[in-house]
């Protein structure tokens, strides 16, 4: 089954002909994804490893099929490229660009909320991988294999890093869901699909400082996730007031920080590692007693 | 990036704000100069970007341009909060009749704009919100829809503002709305919002933090970067594009990718506790698909800082190529050497993910004596520590 995405996606590309487009499509393809078109306005009929590229989303769904849109259009061109999707009525668009002005991005997350078809990953993010299945974004599809643990994560590296440490266990799926103030899929929605997806034993979830999303992934797992959920947060020494990569890492104040997302998630029986490499064991503890 | 008050006022100025006339000054010869100009009582006031200026001695009136020369030599290299004070606002005093607050801010958690105001401005709206809730109005505005005439009225009338002002705050909400899409700005706040007592109201004060990933779209705002409160090693980082945030502790720190890096400060930092407190020195992400220069870059600007005993490289390959890393790390070496700076500290690296095996050769092989290999990331860091505590 696995959660947004499985074997069934036929991936369409926004922005394949530009160079990280082109590169990452290549990655998708290696790692087994069915990457049906490219658009790139102005550019429909060319063709890019023989995956046919067309002007604008519709046009490609019309002759595809296409059911994901994953973009990778510059920051500047983002905000348009999304309202297409959206007024495509793709099922799924994967939002990779980094850097997209905050008001670019309010504007097409309400957008895509008020269309009620199309479901936002991102932006700034890794995209999602169900190993095995299909990968729409950038996440390596060598890491690991298909399994029984979902994990969901604002973080890209720190996705990979988790899939590594957890590498022969294998994952249904892992989404990584952005680092910015502003996402379209939240940890809630991706703990709310691996409650239901049967083939998800253990649920991981990162977070970092920054925002009150783990806070309320916590009272979400609280009223509704009888699954095991496994937790990890980065960030218990970033200082307040300054940002740490990530436009939404940033402790302003009391709130936000480290600690308090730790508390929340530990206050509802989710057991957090201090490292990476502890919440992995965590991980391999509960699927042992399951 | 937060502006200083002088900066946000130019800004509401820009847009249609009310403002009192004033000017940022950086001698007390300006600012007498700037009173003689104004010609009445007038107001100097620290520019610094923390709150609390005031209790700190940082705001004094002035009768007239001598006065305020003086009150711009008292205020001018005060320590507010650790922000020395470089430059002071001079401005006309107003005659305050009554103070309001409003402002406009991203509200991440319902993924849209927030409309804030209340009629008990003039001292720090947090204490407002808690104390007395409902003398806070909170109104969404929707990032498509914006500020209009309707919604500003809803905000205006939600706050209860009086009638004698509605009118007026109604107009300034709608500026100060499109000084936050204009501007592209995640933060306006005006406390105080102030009556004064010809009837005017005007923005007393102005804070704004404007989205750096916005910068593209406004070069004007290049100018308003203020070099000489950055930290100095930070400020070589951005020229060379590279995400460094100065931290105060003794282990240098280098990775790819955000979280991954708020990690590693997390993880040397409990390795740390066990040898005397040691602390990671910085944030630095060199982000994906980092090639061997970057890598170079980041490895020089680390083992710049004079307070780094020692280096930790932690780097997940997942798009960025490990014997990229690698070889980034040999050149950086080489280049140090070449100018005459042969590395001092020891240099402890873990990486894993795409092409390690080879990434791990080139290290093993470089014969670099300061180089040191560890396989995991907590006896990575563990080590780390170790090394920057001497032992």
């Amino acid at each position: 089954m696995a959660i947004f995405l499985n074997a069934d996606s036929k991936v369409l590309v926004q922005g394949m002909t530009g160079s990280e487009g082109t590169k990452h499509t290549r990655r998708m393809v290696a790692s087994g994804t069915n990457v049906v078109a490219g658009v790139t306005p102005g550019k429909g009929g060319q063709e890019v490893d023989g995956i046919p590229v067309f002007n604008n989303v519709g046009e490609a769904m019309a002759a595809t099929g296409a059911n994901v849109s994953v973009v990778f259009v510059p920051p500047k061109f983002a905000k348009a490229a999304v309202i297409e999707a959206v007024d495509a009525a793709i099922p799924l668009c994967v939002v990779i660009t980094e850097g997209i002005p905050i008001h670019d991005t309010a504007a097409f997350f309400q957008y895509s909320e008020n269309s009620g078809k199309t479901r936002l990953v991102g932006p700034n993010c890794p995209g999602l991988i169900s190993p095995g299945l299909s990968n729409a974004g950038i996440i390596p599809g060598d890491i690991t294999k298909k399994g029984r643990i979902g994990l969901v994560s604002k973080s890209g590296t720190l996705t990979y890093q988790m899939m590594f440490e957890l590498r022969d266990l294998g994952f249904s799926s892992c989404v990584g869901i952005g680092g910015d103030p502003i996402i379209g899929t939240t940890h809630i929605d991706c703990l709310a699909a691996f409650e239901a997806d049967p083939e998800t034993d253990v649920i991981v979830m990162i977070g970092e400082i920054g925002g009150d999303a783990e806070e309320r992934a916590a009272a979400y797992v609280k009223a509704n996730v009888t699954k095991p959920v496994i937790g990890y947060v980065a960030g218990f020494t970033a200082p307040e007031g300054k940002t740490m990569g990530h436009a939404g890492a940033i402790v302003s104040g009391s709130s936000g920080t480290a600690a308090a997302k730790k508390d929340a998630l530990e206050a509802v029986g989710v057991r957090v590692g201090k490292t990476p490499s502890e919440a992995a064991r965590l991980v391999r503890d509960v699927l042992a007693s399951l | 990036m937060d502006l200083y008050e002088y900066q946000a006022k130019e800004l509401f100025a820009k847009h249609g704000v009310a403002v009192v006339p004033g000017k940022v000054c950086f001698t007390p010869e300006e600012a007498q100069a700037v009173a003689t100009d104004i010609g009445t009582t007038v107001v100097v006031k620290a520019q610094v970007k923390t709150g609390g200026r005031g209790k700190a001695g940082g705001v004094k009136l002035a009768d007239n341009a001598s006065d305020a020369k003086d009150r711009a030599q008292d205020i001018l290299g005060l320590d507010i909060k650790g922000h020395i004070v470089h430059k002071v606002l001079v401005a006309e005093a107003a005659d305050i009749a009554e103070e309001y607050y409003v402002s406009f801010l991203l509200d991440r958690t319902n993924r849209t704009f927030l409309a804030m105001a209340s009629v008990e401005g003039g001292v720090e709206i947090e204490e407002v919100a808690v104390n007395n809730p409902d003398a806070l109005a909170m109104i969404r505005v929707d990032a498509l829809v914006g500020c209009t005439l309707e919604k500003a009225t809803e905000i205006a009338d939600a706050a209860k503002f009086p009638a004698e002002v509605r009118d007026q705050v109604i107009e300034m909400l709608q500026s100060l709305w499109k000084v936050l899409v204009e501007e592209d700005a995640t933060l306006v706040e005006v406390n105080p919002l102030a009556r004064i007592t010809d009837g005017r109201v005007l923005a007393l004060d102005g804070k704004v933090s404007l989205d750096d990933n916005a910068q593209y779209r406004h070069d004007s705002h290049l100018a308003l970067i203020d070099n000489a409160q950055t930290d100095p090693i930070e400020l070589r980082a951005k020229e060379f594009d590279l995400n460094y945030v100065k931290l105060q502790g003794e282990v240098g720190i280098i990775g790819n990718g955000a979280g991954l890096v708020m990690s590693t400060l997390d993880v040397v930092a409990y390795a740390g506790e066990e040898f005397g407190g040691v602390k990671p020195a910085n944030f630095l992400d060199i982000g994906g698909g980092a090639s061997a220069q970057v890598m170079a870059n980041g490895l020089d600007i680390v083992l710049g800082d004079p307070e780094v005993k020692a280096v930790f490289v932690n780097v997940f390959g997942g798009i960025t190529a490990c014997d990229a890393v690698a070889n980034g790390i040999v050149q950086a070496v080489g280049m140090l050497a070449e100018r005459g700076e042969p590395i001092t500290k020891p240099i402890v690296c873990r990486i894993d993910g795409n092409n390690a095996v080879e990434g791990r050769r080139i290290l093993d092989e470089s014969g670099i004596a300061l180089i040191e290999r560890v396989e995991t990331m907590d006896d990575a860091a563990r080590r780390v520590a170790q090394l920057a505590a001497g032992k």
